[in-house]
């Protein structure tokens, strides 16, 4: 049975881990090419999810819902970007912070104008709602099967597009030596664009697919952002390949150590105050595996190349 | 240009008209509310507004004869914000009544400043233990219940129908521990598990996986507002529910409902009222509330709002619509002259609701979902601590 429960809680874990690299992989994009902080990324996580439920009900079609949401959430980041961010990239870090918390509670407040302050709902698309058993005694949500693999499917293709295609190697270089690659003719507030809008539009993937399981309400996407940030610092910023590690990481220690960490300490204290401290502990747990990192690689897991 | 003139003209007869019956009239009652209207708890606070506001407008916008000024202030879940509003209605509103809040954290940051105001605090919802018991406070009265006791309910249920092992859950903060020991205070089965989760924790994955493994058959969640939510969803998603009955206290109700649908129906909790409860006031008020604010079914928190605003009215009807003579208006507080939504109700000495609880279920009426009274669990039922408090 406690193979079972670790098997069953390590495919939570991945399927946690998955949906930060979505949110992740969008910021470490932005902050590594643009050494821009937009703390913005997560309220665009949550729009991406009202916007899903709006097209659902117009439409009925989940499919026809994420594709509009999506274009939807592109056009909007867009316009940020045109209008409020574009400004800000030659500022330095304390005031693209302060701007971009700005937008944080403008749209936290702006998605309760529009939808309201109730929590929303987006249900499963048919034939994605019911439980597979994967073995006797261990069933599993076949949407959560269906994240794991969108978000591994992803990974696949952005892992193609940076490492395969002339606009990835634009992307790598930026990172890493954004002036040089401005001097050799590279339009780099293009780039700039089309990085953004890319990052904006997984961020609002990764709330649409994750709407039909989380209510859908105002300030969703804070406390994912901080958890998007502890991966790309661990992952090491502007790469792709930490962030998807870190992300995995993240997600497992999480979710193993909400599950285990009470029967660990049960081993070695009564069981009441192990039930107070566990809990505690365990939400620890990420932010020291954090400190861990900066402490022994302060450039995070897997730096990008010629950064320091 | 003649239209104007009309306007203008017209305006200016309203206002002398205006202007003549304020000179007859009594000085306006005034009334702060506290309540939460942001945050993702801003349904809760928006029906305890709303609740109030219907009590006024269904009294021909008076309480006790008195026209009403109503001030409300958003707490914003914020201890400090609270005092602070709480201090400047006192101190620059004058007002007599506060009514308020949701949350125990607020009712625990406002009470002082609010009874020391010589003002009435009318909390219409958050009860805490410490104010019923020791700390009990004469200008404090409380139209809801006692925090403990719709977990009592859950619990009193749970052994009467004899499950044999459940698996408990609430996040890690004071009102979580409180809830889980009042269950387990009528609950004395064995316990599958008992699990404290980070406030406002979204994904219950883990969890949940737990409680399939733990062979529990019953769960018992304490887990308001978008925490129950997504559980409820979460759970149903994983196929439990047709294996592990669902009880809870707060995580099912009209206010999280229109998010949970389907996935919460037959799902179970504990509560003093359902919007079904039979009695003519109720239907009255459940019909007039789903017309005055879009068809939005109320939930516990706009129902003892209300009450809160009847109890005002039949205390300033037997002063006379006076509030200045402290002493007398307490007495008349204390009589509860008002015809509850719930039925029969009354105070304990320690300002708390002597009451009915029920066990509710969750049913779909029409294309909406609501709870509805499956069973009585407690009759006259007073909470635990009111002998450690020394009002007589």
């Amino acid at each position: 049975m406690s193979f079972t429960l670790l098997l069953i809680q390590t495919l939570n874990g991945l399927q946690f881990g998955v949906l930060l690299f979505l949110i992740a992989a969008g910021l470490t994009l932005v902050f590594g090419v643009m050494d821009f902080i937009n703390l913005a990324h997560g309220v665009q996580y949550m729009l991406g999810a009202y916007l899903a439920v709006m097209f659902y009900a117009w439409t009925g079609s989940f499919v026809l819902a994420l594709i509009l949401a999506l274009l939807a959430a592109l056009a909007f980041g867009l316009l940020l970007e045109f209008t409020v961010f574009r400004q800000l990239y030659d500022r330095d870090h304390l005031e693209q912070v302060i701007a971009t918390f700005g937008i944080i509670i403008f749209l936290n407040q702006g998605v309760k104008v529009v939808w309201g302050a109730a929590p929303l709902n987006l249900p499963i698309p048919d034939g994605l709602a019911g439980v597979v058993t994967l073995m006797p005694g261990l069933t599993y949500p076949v949407w959560r099967l269906v994240i794991i693999a969108s978000g591994l499917i992803v990974a696949l293709i952005l892992y193609f597009l940076v490492s395969q295609t002339r606009v990835g190697m634009l992307v790598r270089a930026g990172a890493t030596h954004a002036r040089i690659v401005s001097a050799l003719g590279v339009d780099i507030r293009r780039l700039f664009m089309i990085v953004f809008g890319f990052g904006t539009m997984l961020a609002a993937f990764a709330g649409v697919m994750i709407a039909p399981i989380l209510s859908v309400e105002p300030g969703m996407g804070d406390s994912v952002l901080i958890l998007a940030f502890v991966v790309i610092v661990i992952g090491g910023i502007g790469s792709m390949r930490g962030a998807f590690i870190a992300a995995l990481l993240i997600g497992l220690v999480d979710t193993l150590g909400r599950s285990f960490m009470i029967d660990i300490l049960r081993l070695v204290m009564p069981p009441s105050p192990a039930r107070t401290v566990g809990p505690a502990i365990a939400s620890m747990l990420i932010y020291v595996l954090m400190a861990l990192v900066l402490y022994f690689r302060p450039a995070g897991l897997f730096p990008a190349k010629g950064r320091s | 240009m003649k239209n104007k003139f009309l306007m203008s003209a017209a305006a200016t007869a309203l206002m002398v008209a205006g202007v003549q019956g304020l000179a007859f009239a009594q000085e306006k009652l005034k009334i702060g509310v506290v309540t939460t209207l942001s945050g993702p708890a801003a349904v809760l606070g928006q029906q305890l507004r709303n609740g109030l506001q219907l009590a006024i407008k269904d009294n021909g916008g008076k309480l006790g004869g008195r026209e009403v000024e109503l001030i409300v202030q958003d707490d914003e879940l914020k201890p400090d914000v609270a005092v602070s509003k709480a201090k400047a209605l006192i101190d620059r509103d004058k007002v007599d009544f506060v009514v308020g809040p949701i949350f125990s954290n607020i009712l625990v940051a406002i009470m002082k400043p609010v009874t020391e105001g010589n003002a009435f605090l009318i909390s219409p919802n958050a009860g805490t233990s410490n104010f019923a018991g020791k700390d009990c406070n004469p200008n404090f009265f409380v139209t809801s219940y006692q925090n403990d006791q719709n977990h009592e309910v859950m619990g009193k249920y749970a052994q009467d129908a004899g499950f044999k092992k459940v698996f408990i859950m609430a996040p890690n903060y004071p009102a979580g521990k409180d809830s889980l020991a009042g269950f387990k205070r009528f609950y004395k089965g064995e316990l599958a598990d008992e699990v404290y989760v980070p406030l406002n924790q979204l994904d219950y994955s883990a969890e949940l996986s737990r409680i399939q493994a733990s062979g529990a058959d019953a769960v018992f969640v304490f887990l308001p507002g978008g925490m129950g939510v997504n559980f409820v969803k979460q759970f149903r998603q994983a196929g439990l529910a047709d294996k592990v009955k669902f009880l809870s206290a707060f995580t099912v109700d009209e206010s999280t409902l229109p998010a949970q649908k389907e996935a919460a129906l037959g799902f179970f909790g504990g509560a003093n009222w359902a919007p079904d409860l039979d009695n003519p006031q109720n239907k009255k008020f459940v019909a007039g509330y789903e017309k005055e604010y879009g068809g939005a079914i109320p939930a516990t928190y706009a129902f003892q709002a209300y009450d809160a605003g009847l109890l005002i009215d039949g205390a300033l009807k037997a002063t006379g619509g006076k509030t200045d003579n402290k002493d007398a208006l307490r007495a008349a507080l204390m009589k509860a002259p008002f015809t509850s939504l719930r039925g029969k109700f009354k105070f304990n000495t320690n300002h708390y609701p002597i009451q009915d609880f029920y066990q509710v279920k969750v049913v779909q009426v029409g294309d909406k979902f609501a709870t509805s009274i499956d069973k009585k669990v407690f009759t006259d039922y007073a909470d635990p601590h009111a002998k450690d408090c020394k009002m007589k």
